[in-house]
């Protein structure tokens, strides 16, 4: 039963993935604007032959159906193509850099789901001053903005008490670890707080459920009851909402890095936009998309398995 | 009722819930007894307040729930008893059967673990033996494939096997007092029968007492020894169930007597009970049935009666009725009569 689940699941990824490969190298064929231009740069309008050389070199001049082939199967090889402005191969370019994003977004993981699920769960459990505290100062932080809260932090923590570097990413363990203190806060919060609200209120159709009152009429110790009947049927759609929230980590990369002056993939996506850097853009919008979606489909196989109604729904 | 005091008292139980408006009385006044043994059964309409008082007896109101007078089992006093002693009560001495074991029993977890989970939190037995202990209790409630329906879950078990896990999770405790709050509801008509007997029979086997909550006072009759009759949140009258339909003395009794169905007589139509049913905080400060009276007087307006004998057991009535017209044997003997 799980097994069909998952390999339908599995199908669905592939099918998404193409989709998105034919969108985003459809959508950057038909933006306006002829990036061999920016390759010459200078003020002097180009030679012709230039152009042609260049457009020869790059396949720019291809039919839609032939550059897309080419680029997927380049793709599928590892080789993403050429950069126009680093005059470097798209691959390198990547592989330097997904470390850094790599680890901000697991180090904003971290920050998300600990803290919410345990701030959820103990507000959802005593009630009270401390329920409505978090949800109050929950709700605060999910209307701020990320940008807002990369400047605040920045001023706060690393202009005012100097307490955190506010540039760079580091080298080494403990140097990201340092470096990427803020960036990862600054992309956390909001996710922490909508994360926080999730448990919260799912801890809290838990506890209220009639299974927790037969656990409750039998006798079960409170803690037995608080992990195998409350959080243990929450887990699911906790599990579901960090999800999300870690797939949407990696979009929100993009405004973190810029703000930070992190060297990661996000920072590049936001520079080669602007440059009209087709190749970097198309491979990047492409790793996104394939990531969101490998997160994704991982959250509903395990989220099948923690509650078997799920994959019994799914393939009756 | 000599000798040892009565396993379970409730005496003047006084439940407020708190809502918007601010707290609202659910129980305004409930008396009980279940003598050890012996099955007695709480019978109302929905909103009568019977399940409350049911919940009451293990505690589970919610958190912000008020509680006056006073709930005994085995003469000690449930109302102010510590977190251990709700635990070991709970645990050892009361087991419940909810209505919908679809709803009661944890979705995701397995039958097995359901079953075993008291045992092994409540009194530390070994997985393994606790295992052995509710298999053989499967089976003795009639689920022949016991150990594969351990590794099963609820979803992929029908609501009449459920309930029978249900039913094996309240024996597996050994308690003394059982509280069935409409374990048969949520069934379908084919198992409600099935369900109801293995109730039955594990109750004689092990001399257990039991808290039977209906709203069907046929069904009532014919399973427990005693019947308390609520309305409005009160218990109205409490008598022997054998002498239910002769001797019955609340005229609400008897309106619910009147109201069932003949199945012999397909010509009669259905007779209702006039007005509707009222819920606790409704009621004005004489009896709460009087508005749906047929026999009420200015007294029945005015003050609200209290449990008195009447009949074979108690009524809550100022006015209760001879054993006339239920049945048309003429009535032989007196009826006290309330203040």
């Amino acid at each position: 039963m799980i097994g069909r689940f998952v390999a339908r699941r599995a199908a669905m990824l592939v099918a998404t993935a193409l989709v998105a490969s034919v969108a985003v190298y459809g959508a950057l064929f038909i933006a306006p604007g002829d990036p061999a231009t920016l390759l010459i740069g200078g003020g002097k309008p180009p030679s012709p032959q230039l152009l042609a050389e260049i457009h020869r070199q790059y396949h720019l001049d291809d039919p839609f159906l032939q550059g897309y082939l080419r680029w997927l199967g380049g793709m599928l090889h590892g080789d993403a193509g050429q950069s126009l402005t680093y005059k470097d191969s798209v691959t390198h370019l990547v592989t330097e850099r997904i470390g850094n994003t790599a680890f901000l977004v697991a180090y904003a993981a971290v920050l998300i789901i600990v803290p919410g699920v345990t701030l959820g769960t103990v507000a959802a459990l005593r009630g009270g001053f401390g329920d409505t505290l978090v949800t109050v100062v929950t709700t605060a932080l999910m209307a701020v903005p990320t940008f807002v809260m990369s400047v605040v932090l920045i001023w706060w923590l690393s202009v005012q008490w100097d307490w955190l570097p506010a540039y760079g990413a580091g080298e080494g363990f403990t140097g990201r670890l340092e470096h990427l203190t803020l960036p990862a806060l600054a992309l956390a919060t909001a996710w922490l707080a909508y994360v926080a609200q999730v448990t919260r209120s799912a801890v809290r159709a838990e506890l209220a459920s009639e299974h927790v009152e037969t656990a409750w009429a039998r006798g079960v110790p409170e803690r037995f009851v608080v992990r195998k009947h409350v959080l243990r049927n929450a887990a699911g759609p906790l599990f579901s909402v960090s999800g999300v929230a870690v797939a949407g980590l990696i979009a929100g990369c993009s405004i973190v890095e810029q703000a930070f002056g992190i060297n990661g993939i996000g920072a590049l996506l936001v520079q080669s936009a602007a440059k009209q850097d087709l190749a970097v853009v198309q491979a990047l919008a492409l790793i996104t998309v394939v990531v969101f979606v490998v997160v994704n489909t991982l959250v509903d196989v395990v989220t099948a398995a923690l509650d078997h109604r799920v994959s019994l729904e799914g393939t009756a | 009722m000599t000798g040892s005091p009565p396993l379970l008292v409730v005496d003047d139980l006084r439940v407020d819930l708190p809502t918007r408006d601010g707290m609202r009385r659910v129980i305004h006044r409930a008396d009980l007894t279940v003598p050890a043994g012996t099955a007695v059964a709480l019978v109302g309409e929905s909103g009568s307040g019977k399940s409350m008082t049911a919940r009451a007896v293990l505690r589970l109101l919610p958190s912000r729930a008020r509680t006056t007078g006073s709930v005994r089992f085995d003469g000690s006093e449930v109302t102010t008893l510590g977190a251990a002693g709700l635990r070991r009560l709970r645990a050892h001495d009361v087991a419940m059967v909810f209505q919908d074991p679809r709803a009661h029993i944890n979705p995701v977890r397995t039958v097995g673990d359901f079953l075993t989970e008291a045992l092994i939190t409540t009194r530390g037995v070994r997985p393994r033996a606790a295992e052995a202990k509710v298999t053989a209790l499967l089976r003795e409630v009639g689920i022949a494939d016991a150990s594969r329906r351990m590794r099963q879950r609820p979803p992929e078990l029908s609501g009449g096997l459920l309930q029978r896990v249900m039913i094996t999770a309240a024996l597996a405790g050994e308690p003394r007092l059982l509280i069935a709050d409409e374990p048969t509801t949520a069934l379908d008509v084919t198992t409600q029968a099935e369900v109801m007997a293995i109730i039955d029979e594990a109750r004689a086997e092990r001399g257990l007492a039991m808290l039977f909550i209906t709203h069907d006072l046929a069904l009532a009759a014919a399973v427990c020894d005693r019947i308390a009759v609520m309305y409005a949140g009160g218990v109205v009258e409490e008598l022997p169930a054998r002498h239910l339909h002769e001797r019955a003395a609340h005229p609400y009794t008897r309106a619910l007597l009147a109201s069932r169905p003949d199945p012999a007589a397909t010509a009669e139509p259905l007779r209702a009970v006039p007005g509707r049913p009222l819920s606790a905080f409704e009621t004005g400060p004489g009896c709460a049935f009087a508005p749906r009276c047929a026999h009420a007087q200015d007294l029945c307006h005015t003050e609200r009666p209290s449990l008195s004998p009447a009949g074979e057991g108690l009524a809550a009535c100022h006015f209760p009725a001879a054993d006339a017209r239920v049945t048309p044997q003429p009535g032989a003997r007196s009826t006290p009569h309330g203040r």
